[in-house]
This record gives structure tokens, C-alpha cells and sequence, in this order.
């Protein structure tokens, strides 16, 4: 499997394919350029294993560093809870992305429209469904993925990773942010 | 005009079973008037579409960002570039999903013409209509409200099929290059396709019932068995696989005929084995349609007889491997076998047992019939040894070629970790294996990704083989349609909202993490009295379940159409009895005039009756139609994530106050209602995230205070279990202190206090300008 391969065989997309994030900097530099960037958590971000965690501590180490207001989606919402972080919203990931597309919605936080919308913990697919549905509508949307495999609907996606790649990168973004 | 003569004798000759119809019988003491829209056409029901899509504005999400229809093509449509024919990608797209709902009606059309045309030639034009005797006499709700018409026989849905035959054409062509050019124009023909959908799958199912004695609106219909498990192995085994019921029912007359009926099992896969065993309880239902694949490889089936609808393409090579002849039967579904309609039984029986032929198409289901039975009694003793999976032994030896390559992992629908369950069972452990047994949905990709060859979905069913045997379970045969006097104890308590909805498993078994899930749902709901209705796939696997004293899903809960029960209408054509129970509530309840007048009752259904449709494994364009017929009647539908790639939701936006206004019937004054209900079509990534949006989805403007009141208490303590929270959007659904629950009453009066909550009134809600009784010059 190629790097930047879709992770589901099939998910070939079209012309526009995702840049692929080859360094935790860069996705850092995408993150502190982002005026009002938003980190969408899906339910199997509460399932897999990073290393001696799960991808969830991640994430809520990602949104309090960075200051970023979350979206959780399906349950997960419950998760966050127990690791003190209360999510901005629940919504469906379908229904995020409406929102998303929205030019005139102000935000999660009522503070305006999110110009960065970060995914990890979703299914394969439906995270394929909803970037596409951002990238042919909400042009003023950029979107990046976390999960270690590659998502060629977004705007940024890590390539495909291996276990100790992905930690390590993880821990990067996070580090990066604190400074 | 109609007359029919049995015989005749006359200077020209000897004349048999004339039997001649001229024009249609004007209906004699049906005093309803005729609504204003009878038969409707492409775009007499276009503002009403357009209303609802006002309010649930479509979200695409392109599978691809090209369109490849035409030999302009490929055309790139991202963004906001249109292709060589000048259509933009929500053109495109909602073009796509017209297709699907088409590709879907048709489907259930045909179905439709095969079983009235099989009837009239049997049983002649005027055989009657009866889907429940005295207790259902609104007996087709659906195309009393559609076309404008009462049936009455066999002969007058011939009226109705033309008209639908005529509708699929137009819709067919309206996705031609250079026809539609605007979203929600297409948009509106999906919900056009919806609705002839839902007429077509009533025609069939009322025909079915009315002619081959299914149950009758039986809420004590029989239990049947369910399961791999519960096939006699010892017996020849006949398996009938799709949805036309009639080889079945050939299958089963000709054994009965026969004196064989307790010689041979007669099971089957999807909504034909739902079907048969509507018209015999003997006959035996493998599951749903993902057991395919495993029940063709277990070897169990001696013989395979395909009708149409939802059957693998692979299923002749499938059936080569394990030496099953396979007859197929319909013209739909040819499978490139040879047409034997016109050889004796007898010689295509000799050459399926010699094994000269390993398969034959005959378009005559009563020879068909006399060939399966006959063949499978011949090679049932020989096939003995092919009844068999991968040992324990073959298990680890194919797990220890595995490279680890993941190209399985990478093919499969719902990202099962093959490679790790191969790693141990190489090391002699099965449990993964077993365990992914119950995810897998059966497709087979896997194996055509592997580069070893290893033969995956066989070894994963070997690993289970301890588990398919004990898959004996019981479902309630279909019932059919919904009793008027059902409807009318319960259609009060609906639509004031104290039964807190109506909730409607339907669909194919495209489930994210199996099947059980769908049980789970159904006994969630039912126990806090919902009405639960099921059909099709999911109701087979509302089946797969066993609480801890052995009870079925269906062994706990009443048949009957109330609070707390849990009905099996039937299979995908029997859909229309729970579209037809919310437009009878409208009628029998309400007592709304249903003939031809789509339009009002839609909106009365949308604005009062609180019923959710959930096609947990939505797959098929069949269930895009379904769902499609849902939305026009105003009924939201929910399905899994894997629904998300039909490509567009219908979402409403909670946050836009105004959106949420209806008109007070009683003043003609706009009123803000909330966001109820919020969507027409969204996919849930997680059954917990379903639960609650069936929930929150059965609130209407309608519901007086106390209904809102049992439905929050749901939507809330829901919300709670599953989320850990209160809801965010209480404000919104609560209308006056009197919604509130009572138990709940200090957290939610809270809530309201901190968003600067206020009351507002209850009115009498429609969409529809026509339905204001006093205008006071606001429209």
C-alpha cells in the first residue's frame, strides 16, 4: 500500500485528491494559520488503541492545547465527558457538515464560520462522505484528517501510518502547539 | 364493462373462458369526493415537494466528483464547474439519487405485474381484493389516495399499473442528458418515484395476499422458524432465493401435491422467504440477504432456485463450487443459462442430476417447480459429502498463507480486521474470526482482494460453525396490512402524541456492526411503548436475538398494532401497509377524505403523525424508493452509516427559527413550532446516536402537552444514557411548561431559565394555505 493510497480500496474520488501532511509541522502551521478552526471527534475515536491510549485522549489533548472547540459526534460526546472536556456540540457528522457549508452560520461557538475542520474517529467511509460533501460545497472550509490512513476527500490528510508512525505524530502536533 | 363466459357454443366454434373488460367500472356508492389530484402526474405534487424541501434543504455528498453518463464525459463537476452539458454537481448528484428511486420503482412495478398478470390468468379479472375481511375496509389507503380510485378486484389494479408504468417511464427520461437541469426539480421526482414505489409495492402485496391466502391483517400470524440452523440436513433442501414469491409457492403446491411436503425443506433467503412462509408456515427463513454467501458454501442447499431482486450475481459459480444446480426463473435474471422453458421436465431434470447442465432457465414457475422438486430429491443423497466447510485444520493452514497484507481489511465494507483474526487463527485461535462472523455482512470482497487466494468468508463461516447451528430462531410471519379498528384505538393516542411514535425497522442488512443491533432497537422502543413495525431484512434480523430465558424478539412482544408491540408486515412490497397505517390514520381516525388527495394528507401526516422509518442496512436502490415514498408523505427516515452514501441527506436546520413556522388552521397565523422534526433523511453513525434521533424525530407540531411531554421523557432520558448529557436543544422542542416531564422538571426548567426560554402556543399546524379555516388576511 502506497502512502497516499485510499485506505478502502475503492474510495477513489475524482481530479482532487488531498495534500498529504508529510510532517506533524505542517499540520501545526495548518492549524495556528486557521482563524477559527474546529476538531471533529467521531465514536471510534473511543475504540482504538494508540499505544497505551486511545485515540480519544489524543484528540482532547489536541482540542485543550490548541484551544479548539469540538464537535462530538454519535456517543462520543459521553467519553469526552469522563476526560473533563465538555464538547462545544453533539451533532451528527452529516449534520456538522451542513452546518459547515454554511458560509453564514457563526460557528459552534457563535464566534463565526469555522475555516478548518479537523475529522478523526469516524467510520472510513461516511469520513469520505462528509469531505466530500465540504469539498464540492463549502469552499471556504479547508478540512484535515487525523486517523492514520490516508483520506483523499479532505484538503490535508495524513498519509497512511503505521502504529508507532501515527503516535509519534500525534504527540508531535500536540508538542508543537504547546510552544 | 366486464363479462365473462365459460363456455359458449356457437356456429363458429366452441368458445372457453371469454373474459372481457371495456373501460372501468365507475365506482357505485363511494360518495368521497375525488380530490384535486387523481393520477398525478410528474409535477402536480411539485409545490408540495418544494415546501418540504424549503425546510430540508439538500446536503450532497458526491461519491465522485465526475460524471461519466454521456460520451462528453468524464466531466469533472468539482466545486462549482458544471460538465459539457451545462449540469453542476447538485444537479448531478440529485440526478443520481432519481436514478436510484427509479431504478428502485420499476423494480417493485415489475414485481407488481408479474403477480396481478399470474392471477388473472388463474383466477380471471374479477377475483377480489381482501386483505383483512370486515376488519380492514379501507383495503388500499395508498391508491385510494394516489390515483383516486377503490379496487375492488384483481382486474381493477390493472388501471393502477398502467398509470404507474407510465410514471417510471417519465421519470426514467427525465434523467436523460439535457432534461432536468435544476436540484430540487429532480428532487421532486425523487419523491414522485417515492410514492409510485409505494403504490406498486401495495399492488403487489395486496394482490399477494388477496390470492395465495396469506395472513390477513393477522396479528396472531403464525411463527415461523428462522435460522441455518433450524434446516433439517438430513432432508433434501430446496433454496429459493429474492423476492417473487410465485416459484415458491409452485415449489410448495407441487410437494403438497405430491404427498412430499414432509420429504423436503423449502427454505429461503430474503423477501421470498418471508413471502413463502406468509403461504406456508413450514417453510423455513435462512436470514436475511448477507446469508447468501455462507448458506451456498455450507453446501446445506441440494438445489437453488433464483427468482429475482437482490440476488448475487456469482450465485451460479457459487453454486458450481459446491455441484448445487440452479434454476432460475425469471426473465429479469437469466444468469446466461440456457432457456428450457420448452424441454420436458423430465429431460432437464436428467440433465441437472447427470450434472451435464449446471443450471437452466425456465420461465414456466410450475415447470420449474417439477424440475427443483424432482432434482433435489435425485442429488440430495449424492451431495451428502459437500456439506461441509474448512476443518480446524484447513482453517489454521489457509490463516498460516496469510502475508498480512491487508488488502482484505482495505476491501472490506466495514473495515473488519481481517489480518489480526488470521494472525491467531494461524496460531490455532479462533475467537476474532468467530467474533467477526456477526459484523460480516457477506459480500465476499475479501476474498477477491487476497493475493494468497484464501478462501476468508468460508473460513471466518468455519470459525462459526458452533454458532450457526445454534442460529434457530422464530419470527412472526407478515401480517400484512394494518386493521381499521387497530387504527382507530390507537390513532388518537398517536396523534396527540401520547403514544410516543411509531417506529418502522425496514430494509436490507447493510449493518455497520451486524444485525443485532436492529433487534436491540426494536426491543429498545417496544419497551417503552413505541409502536414497532418491521419488514423485510430487518425484520429477519429483529429475529436474531434471544434474551436470557430463550424469547425471540417477537415472543415478547404482541403482533398487534399498539403501544408496545412489535409487528412483521411482511417482506420489501409490504412497506406499503406502514405508509398505509399513517395515511389511515388520517382517514379512519381523523376521517380526512383520502381519495385523491395527496397533498392534504400528506400534510395532516407530516404534522401529526409521529412515526420514523430506520433502514439500519439500507443498501439497495429498492430501499432508496422506499424511503423516497416516506419523505413525500411527510415521514422522516433514519439510516446507518452506510446510508450516508446515497449520497444526500435531507437536513433541516434547528438553528434557523425561521424555518420552523406552520400555519394556525384556526387563523390563518404563522406560528413557530420548533425544529419538528428535524430532518427527513439523515444517516446516524451509531446505533446510540439513532436511538436518539428516532426519539427526537417522532415529535410533531401537533403533539398536545402531554404527548410532548412522554416523548421528551424519552428524547431526554435517552439522550442521557447514551450521550451523558441533557440536550442541548430543549429549548427548542419545549413549548409551555406543560411539555415538561414531570420527572425531569427542575434540570429542564433550569435549562430554560439560562437560554432565555419563553412559551409559545400549540396551534392546529399545516403547511398548506388551503387548510386555514378562518383566513385573516395572513397567508
Amino acid at each position: 500500500m502506497g502512502s497516499t493510497d485510499p485506505w478502502m480500496i475503492a474510495e477513489v474520488a475524482g481530479p482532487r485528491r488531498a495534500s498529504v501532511i508529510t510532517k506533524a509541522e505542517v499540520a501545526d502551521a495548518i492549524i495556528r494559520r486557521a482563524r477559527h478552526p474546529l476538531l471533529i471527534v467521531g465514536s471510534l475515536s473511543a475504540e482504538i488503541e494508540v499505544d497505551d491510549r486511545k485515540l480519544i485522549d489524543y484528540l482532547v489533548l489536541l482540542a485543550q492545547k490548541g484551544g479548539i472547540p469540538v464537535v462530538a459526534t454519535a456517543q462520543v460526546g459521553k467519553d469526552l465527558l469522563e476526560r473533563d472536556l465538555t464538547p462545544d456540540r453533539q451533532m451528527a457528522a452529516v449534520d456538522i457538515a451542513q452546518r459547515l457549508a454554511d458560509p453564514l452560520w457563526k460557528g459552534v461557538d457563535g464566534k463565526g464560520p469555522h475555516d478548518l475542520a479537523m475529522f478523526a474517529g469516524l467510520p472510513y467511509y461516511l469520513t469520505q462522505t462528509v469531505l466530500s460533501g465540504l469539498k464540492h460545497f463549502a469552499p471556504a472550509v479547508k478540512t484535515m484528517t487525523l486517523d492514520n490512513v490516508y483520506h483523499p476527500q479532505a484538503s490535508w490528510s495524513l498519509s497512511n501510518l503505521s502504529l508507532r508512525d501515527w503516535v509519534t505524530t500525534l504527540r508531535s502536533i500536540i508538542e508543537n502547539l504547546e510552544e | 364493462m366486464h363479462f365473462a363466459i365459460k363456455e359458449l357454443n356457437t356456429s363458429l366454434g366452441k368458445i372457453r373462458d371469454l373474459d372481457i373488460s371495456i373501460g372501468r367500472i365507475e365506482e357505485e356508492g363511494w360518495t368521497d369526493p375525488v380530490g384535486p389530484t387523481p393520477f398525478p402526474s410528474l409535477a402536480s405534487l411539485r409545490n408540495w415537494d418544494l415546501t418540504l424541501l424549503q425546510r430540508y434543504r439538500p446536503f450532497y455528498m458526491p461519491f465522485c466528483d465526475l460524471c461519466c453518463l454521456c460520451t462528453y464525459g468524464k466531466c469533472d463537476l468539482t466545486g462549482d464547474k458544471r460538465g459539457a452539458c451545462g449540469i453542476d454537481m447538485p444537479a448531478q448528484q440529485s440526478r443520481m439519487v432519481l436514478l436510484a428511486s427509479s431504478i428502485g420503482a420499476a423494480t417493485h412495478l415489475s414485481h407488481a405485474r408479474e403477480l396481478v398478470d399470474r392471477i388473472l390468468e388463474r383466477n380471471g379479472h374479477q377475483k377480489p381484493i381482501d386483505v383483512g375481511g370486515h376488519n380492514v375496509e379501507v383495503e388500499a389507503p395508498i391508491i385510494r389516495l394516489v390515483c383516486g380510485i377503490r379496487p375492488r378486484t384483481i382486474g381493477d389494479l390493472e388501471e393502477v399499473l398502467e398509470y404507474l408504468e407510465t410514471e417510471v417511464t417519465q421519470l426514467l427520461a427525465a434523467t436523460h442528458t439535457g432534461m432536468e437541469a435544476n436540484n430540487l426539480d429532480f428532487e421532486s421526482k425523487v419523491l414522485h418515484a417515492g410514492m409510485i414505489d409505494q403504490v406498486a409495492m401495495e399492488v403487489a402485496d395486496i394482490a399477494q395476499v388477496s390470492a395465495f391466502g396469506f395472513p390477513r391483517a393477522d396479528p396472531e400470524a403464525p411463527l415461523v422458524q428462522l435460522g441455518m440452523g433450524t434446516v433439517d440436513q438430513k432432508k433434501p433442501v430446496i433454496l429459493v432465493v429474492g423476492h417473487n414469491v410465485l416459484p415458491s409457492i409452485d415449489i410448495i403446491d407441487y410437494l403438497e401435491h405430491n404427498g412430499l411436503s414432509s420429504d423436503v425443506e423449502v427454505t429461503g433467503i430474503c423477501c421470498t422467504a418471508t413471502d413463502m412462509t406468509r403461504y406456508s408456515p413450514s417453510a423455513k427463513i435462512i436470514g436475511p440477504i448477507s446469508w447468501q454467501l455462507r448458506y451456498l458454501r455450507s453446501g446445506i442447499p441440494d438445489v437453488v432456485v433464483m427468482d429475482e431482486q437482490c440476488i448475487r450475481a456469482d450465485t451460479l459459480l457459487e453454486a458450481q463450487k459446491m455441484r448445487t444446480p440452479v434454476i432460475a426463473t425469471s426473465p429479469k435474471n437469466c444468469a446466461g443459462l440456457p432457456d428450457r422453458s420448452g424441454d420436458g421436465a423430465e429431460e432437464i431434470v436428467a440433465d441437472l442430476v447427470a450434472g451435464k447442465a449446471s443450471g437452466a432457465l425456465i420461465l414456466d414457475s410450475v415447470k420449474a417447480a417439477q424440475v427443483a422438486v424432482q432434482t433435489v430429491l435425485e442429488v440430495a443423497p449424492e451431495r451428502s459429502h459437500f456439506k461441509v466447510l474448512p476443518s480446524t485444520d484447513m482453517i489454521t493452514e489457509k490463516a498460516g498463507e496469510c502475508t498480512q497484507c491487508k488488502l482484505c481489511r482495505r476491501s472490506c465494507p466495514n473495515d473488519l480486521a481481517i489480518p489480526d483474526a488470521m494472525k491467531a487463527a494461524a496460531k490455532g485461535k479462533f475467537s476474532l474470526l468467530n467474533e467477526m462472523y456477526d459484523e460480516c455482512v457477506g459480500c465476499g470482497r475479501c476474498e477477491h482482494a487476497c493475493p494468497q487466494g484464501i478462501p476468508i468468508h468460508s473460513v471466518i463461516c468455519a470459525a462459526a460453525q458452533k454458532q450457526i447451528k445454534e442460529e434457530t430462531f422464530t419470527v412472526r410471519a407478515g401480517r400484512g396490512a394494518i386493521q381499521d379498528v387497530e387504527i382507530r384505538q390507537v390513532g388518537g393516542p398517536i396523534v396527540l402524541g401520547e403514544i410516543p411514535g411509531v417506529v418502522a425497522f425496514v430494509g436490507c442488512a447493510n449493518y455497520p456492526k451486524g444485525g443485532r443491533e436492529v433487534a436491540e432497537m426494536c426491543m429498545e422502543f417496544a419497551h417503552r411503548r413505541y409502536i414497532v413495525v418491521t419488514s423485510g431484512c430487518a425484520a429477519m434480523s429483529a429475529a436474531m436475538y434471544r434474551d436470557d430465558e430463550g424469547h425471540t424478539p417477537y415472543e415478547m412482544y404482541p403482533g398487534s398494532f399498539e403501544a408496545g408491540g412489535l409487528l412483521n408486515v411482511g417482506s420489501c412490497v409490504s412497506n406499503a401497509h406502514i405508509a398505509g397505517a399513517a395515511v389511515k390514520i388520517a382517514s379512519i381516525f381523523a376521517r380526512r377524505n383520502l381519495r385523491a388527495n395527496y397533498e392534504e394528507i400528506a400534510d395532516y401526516v407530516y404534522n401529526r403523525v409521529g412515526a420514523v422509518g430506520v433502514a439500519w442496512g439500507a443498501m439497495s436502490q429498492k430501499a432508496a424508493a422506499i424511503a423516497s415514498g416516506f419523505w413525500r408523505l411527510g415521514i422522516p427516515v433514519v439510516v446507518g452509516p452506510h446510508g450516508s452514501k446515497y449520497r444526500r441527506m435531507l437536513l433541516g436546520r434547528a438553528d434557523k427559527k425561521e424555518d420552523w413556522s406552520v400555519f394556525d388552521a384556526r387563523s390563518g397565523e404563522r406560528v413557530y413550532v420548533g425544529p419538528v422534526p428535524e430532518h427527513l433523511f439523515v444517516a446516524a453513525e451509531t446505533k446510540e446516536e439513532a436511538a436518539v434521533m428516532v426519539a427526537k424525530l417522532c415529535m410533531r407540531p401537533n403533539d398536545t402537552s402531554k404527548g410532548r411531554a412522554i416523548k421528551l421523557n424519552h428524547y431526554i432520558d435517552l439522550h442521557k444514557r447514551y450521550m451523558g448529557t441533557l440536550p442541548s436543544d430543549i429549548p427548542l422542542l419545549v413549548r409551555t411548561v406543560a411539555d415538561i416531564p414531570l420527572t425531569m422538571k427542575s434540570d429542564v426548567l433550569n435549562i430554560l431559565r439560562e437560554s432565555g426560554w419563553s412559551e409559545h402556543s400549540i396551534p392546529d399546524p399545516t403547511l398548506l394555505s388551503s387548510q386555514i379555516r378562518e383566513k385573516k388576511g395572513v397567508r
